[in-house]
């Protein structure tokens, strides 16, 4: 997030694009709830209902996957009717002539074509957003898991940086992250491109830097991504160390996926309960659980917080980081002779220029948020506060492309996929919790009272789900959340593998996986 | 966080000192800040403040009776008196009214993270039930599920679920029915509050200052031994990073209760966060580490022997494949430590950056 999440009292206009905020981020939700209770406005553009829309004073119903045209859209609307900040492009940014021009073509009747939206409430949208003093974008995975996650990224980042709605309290560009560590996990460099603190691998001081600390020398060329690893396996990959994720559960294609992690000569998984995907591995390593361990994460808006242990781990249960330690020192790598989770993050402070100024005593509190850049600094509560971080915000030309797959014939209803409130990601942790099933004890799909007929289905049976790449039967729940022509459901229950039927495409850049759309047939089907 | 210092202009007497504050501040707000005990029941200080215990009131020269100190604003001048003998005999009153109207019992603090703000109360004032004989209030609802008690035997009607549910956590989800003694909190058409708004998020539980409301799953631990801790930690769930503490039991995590310190959560959780943590201790957890046979099946084995066989599996792919052939995958879900530590493994161990985490899944 560019903004902290203290400043979600203060924007005059929300922006809410692709998440579902009160089930998938519920307490950053009660503080758009306060804020729409003094007045604040909401713009929510979100294929479904979901309960945010309900709050909202315009709800954007638009097709899945044609946010870059409903940004382009909102974006040519702020440029025709002068709502652009000009002193803000002028001095902050670069390319803003060029993209004022490319966007003449994108009427707000050109949009509506792609999107199913009215044109009048794009316009309304574009001049609620660009007529606030402090407009705030606020969006989730519903922008980032598409083929165009990036262009819908940087379709954000054109509206905000036209209408100066950066750099400020109350604005901003803020993502919210879905893990508690996964802002964590890429500052720790645990990512194809990157050393720990986002330097770039193939930065020669960086590569020089940690060349000498590792005390080998490191290829100054990315690493290929986890997507493209698991294409490969058999093939350039023949061993992985995989820590704490449910691959063939939570990713997309799950039959690929599986094939490629059996294609393996080893597979290492650290893990605290025994997965779908432990089922496929030589060895699996039993680790520490959340409660047991101590440690650090970064919550969405870059804050370094503590994690503690509170109980002792259950058998012979070790951190994480001791495991892959013990497991480095047999194969004679040297540096990893920690005796704590403390060693290990100092180590990571001393070599990230974010967290400079930290360390694992003066997180105690959790009054920082990266980047620390030096002892005494007080923290970055807002991102590009004065200048960007490489000089001026730059536009991006950006055009519009369908999804991977688009409905047909044999394929006639979209199918996207989220999160319950109830459940959470595969559900190892939530399934086991006592209750959780009391409010939610099976998936099923959400399809709109008007397709029932139309499909033949009847609220409460079952459905065969079917995409390109195989069938899912689940239970069918009428509801108006999901508009007709779309069904929904979560991918939190491995006896509705619907990740079975997603990974039509993935982002040429990213390479995240298209998991938000994909074109399937609904019949029903006998319980 | 950038805190704007207020400007404080303005001056009032508190108990014979000149003490300043700024606009807009009451005199219950300016009494905490001056390091005066004065009590409360139906106070939250994230809430609107409500007046409705009257256990906050104080003197205030120049009006016939005492104020309650958490609805009045303060005003430049004001003589107060927080501790007189009246006041304090009125205070007792009211804390024997709302004693006799209560079931007298003992309330575990699993109920709540502030199930015992009234007991507190008591036993300060030494207070005794039985002063005033009658009615006692509430009837224990029987709702079924699986999170939140309603033991509204020990409701005092002091509203602070209902406004947290609104105020804080704008669901609406409960209010108040009837009047006098019948005065009960209810959810929609007074059923379950499975069939409410109610998201289960725990917030009405952990502002109840009687134990009314207690927290389910916390309380099956009452009868286990041993001292109950806090330890302070970050919920395990969406990247918000809610605040909690962890309850414990000797060896056993027994609980949650949300951080009402916590930045980015200010005392807030939701379902997940408050009640789905006992899966650390489930019987599913792995307990020891597992080596696939010749037989095709995984083996329990000791570590020594799991680690062995890891770094051998590697060493081997190195030998016949090269350096690109080893591939790591981090946890968004695992503390920074181990995805530094994954991603060393693979720079440090074999030169290359096949290192990635599961945010593109």
């Amino acid at each position: 997030m560019s903004n902290p999440l203290a400043d979600m009292d203060k924007p005059d206009v929300f922006f809410c694009i692709g998440t579902n905020m009160t089930e998938c981020h519920p307490v950053a939700a009660t503080r758009i709830k306060k804020a729409l209770k003094r007045g604040a406005k909401m713009i929510v553009a979100d294929p479904r209902k979901i309960p945010l829309a309900g709050m909202a004073d315009l709800h954007l119903p638009l097709r899945v996957g044609s946010d870059v045209a409903l940004l382009l859209g909102m974006a040519h609307v702020i440029a025709r009717d002068g709502l652009t900040d000009n002193s803000f492009i002028a001095d902050r940014t670069k390319g803003g002539d060029e993209f004022l021009e490319h966007l003449k073509p994108f009427s707000p009747e050109w949009a509506a074509g792609i999107t199913g939206l009215n044109p009048a409430d794009i316009e309304q949208a574009a001049r609620l957003y660009g007529r606030a003093d402090r407009g705030a974008i606020y969006y989730t995975l519903g922008i980032t898991e598409h083929i165009c996650g990036v262009d819908n990224v940087q379709s954000l980042c054109n509206l905000a940086l036209m209408t100066g709605n950066l750099g400020r309290e109350g604005t901003g560009i803020n993502p919210m992250r879905g893990q508690n560590n996964i802002q964590g996990a890429g500052d720790s460099g645990a990512v194809p491109a990157n050393f720990p603190g986002f330097q770039p691998v193939n930065d020669p001081d960086c590569q020089k830097k940690f060349s000498k600390f590792y005390g080998r020398e490191i290829d100054p060329v990315k690493g290929i991504t986890k997507v493209t690893a698991l294409n490969e396996c058999g093939k350039s990959i023949h061993a992985m160390i995989i820590n704490g994720e449910n691959t063939v559960v939570s990713d997309p294609d799950r039959a690929h996926c599986q094939h490629a992690l059996e294609s393996l000569d080893h597979l290492v998984l650290i893990d605290i309960f025994r997965t779908e995907t432990a089922e496929l591995a030589d060895i699996v390593l039993p680790a520490t659980a959340w409660g047991e361990t101590d440690g650090v994460c970064v919550n969405t808006e870059r804050r370094v917080q503590r994690l503690r242990q509170a109980v002792p781990p259950q058998g012979e249960a070790k951190p994480d980081w001791w495991i892959v330690s013990q497991i480095s020192q047999r194969l004679g790598i040297p540096g990893f002779e920690y005796e704590s989770a403390k060693d290990v993050f100092n180590e990571v402070c001393g070599l990230s220029p974010i967290y400079a100024g930290l360390d694992w005593d003066r997180i105690e509190n959790a009054e920082y948020q990266w980047p620390v850049p030096e002892i005494d600094h007080p923290g970055t509560p807002i991102l590009h506060e004065g200048e960007f971080k490489n000089g001026r915000g730059l536009f991006s030309l950006v055009n519009y492309r369908d999804p991977a797959e688009v409905v047909d014939d044999d394929y006639p209803v979209w199918l996207t996929t989220g999160r319950r409130l109830q459940a959470y990601h595969t559900h190892t942790q939530t399934g086991r919790s006592a209750g959780i099933d009391y409010l939610l004890s099976e998936e099923s799909l959400e399809v709109h009272p008007d397709d029932l007929t139309a499909l033949h289905l009847t609220d409460g049976g079952f459905a065969n789900l079917t995409s390109r790449r195989g069938t899912v039967k689940i239970r069918v729940r009428a509801s108006d959340q999901s508009p007709p022509g779309t069904v929904f459901c979560s991918f939190s229950f491995n006896d509705v593998p619907v990740n079975i039927l997603t990974g039509s495409g993935y982002d040429p850049i990213t390479e995240t996986a298209e998991l938000k759309v994909c074109a399937v047939r609904v019949e029903p089907v006998e319980e | 966080m950038n805190a704007t210092p207020e400007v404080q202009t303005e001056t009032l007497t508190l108990d014979g000192e000149e003490v300043s504050f700024h606009e807009g501040e009451t005199i219950y707000e300016i009494s905490q800040r001056a390091g005066r005990e004065v009590p409360t029941l139906c106070y939250d200080e994230r809430l609107e403040a409500f007046g409705a215990c009257r256990l906050c009131v104080v003197e205030l020269e120049g009006t016939r009776n005492p104020v309650a100190s958490c609805t009045t604003t303060a005003e430049a001048g004001m003589v107060v008196h927080t501790s007189t003998e009246t006041i304090e005999k009125h205070r007792r009153t009211l804390l024997e009214l709302v004693a006799s109207e209560n079931p007298d019992a003992t309330i575990d603090p699993l109920r709540g993270f502030a199930s015992q703000e009234l007991n507190e109360l008591l036993c300060k004032h030494d207070v005794q039930p039985g002063r005033f004989q009658g009615q006692l209030s509430g009837t224990s609802n029987n709702d079924d599920n699986p999170f939140i008690l309603r033991d509204y035997d020990h409701c005092i009607s002091c509203y602070r679920c209902v406004r947290v549910c609104a105020e804080q956590e704008g669901d609406y989800a409960i209010t108040m029915m009837n009047r006098g003694f019948d005065k009960q909190i209810t959810a929609e058409f007074n059923n379950r509050l499975k069939d409410s708004a109610c998201t289960f998020c725990g917030q009405c539980v952990q502002t109840c200052p009687t134990g009314a409301l207690g927290d389910r799953k916390a309380m099956r631990a009452e009868s286990l031994p041993g001292k109950l801790e806090k330890t302070r930690s970050v919920c395990p769930y969406c990247g918000v990073g809610c605040q909690v503490d962890l309850l414990s039991k000797e060896d056993r995590l027994v609980g949650i209760q949300p951080a009402m310190d916590g930045p980015a959560n200010e005392g807030a959780l939701c379902i997940k966060g408050q009640f789905a943590f006992d899966f650390v201790q489930h019987d599913d957890r792995l307990t020891k580490p597992l080596v696939r046979g010749d037989d095709g099946e995984l083996h329990e084995v000791d570590w020594n022997t799991a680690l062995d066989r890891a770094a051998e599996g590697f060493r081997k792919v190195l030998e016949e494949h090269g350096r690109y052939a080893v591939y790591g995958i981090a946890s968004g879900r695992a503390p920074n430590e181990a995805a530094y530590t994954m991603q060393k493994f693979i720079r440090a161990g074999f030169g290359t950056n096949q290192i990635d985490n599961c945010s593109r899944a």
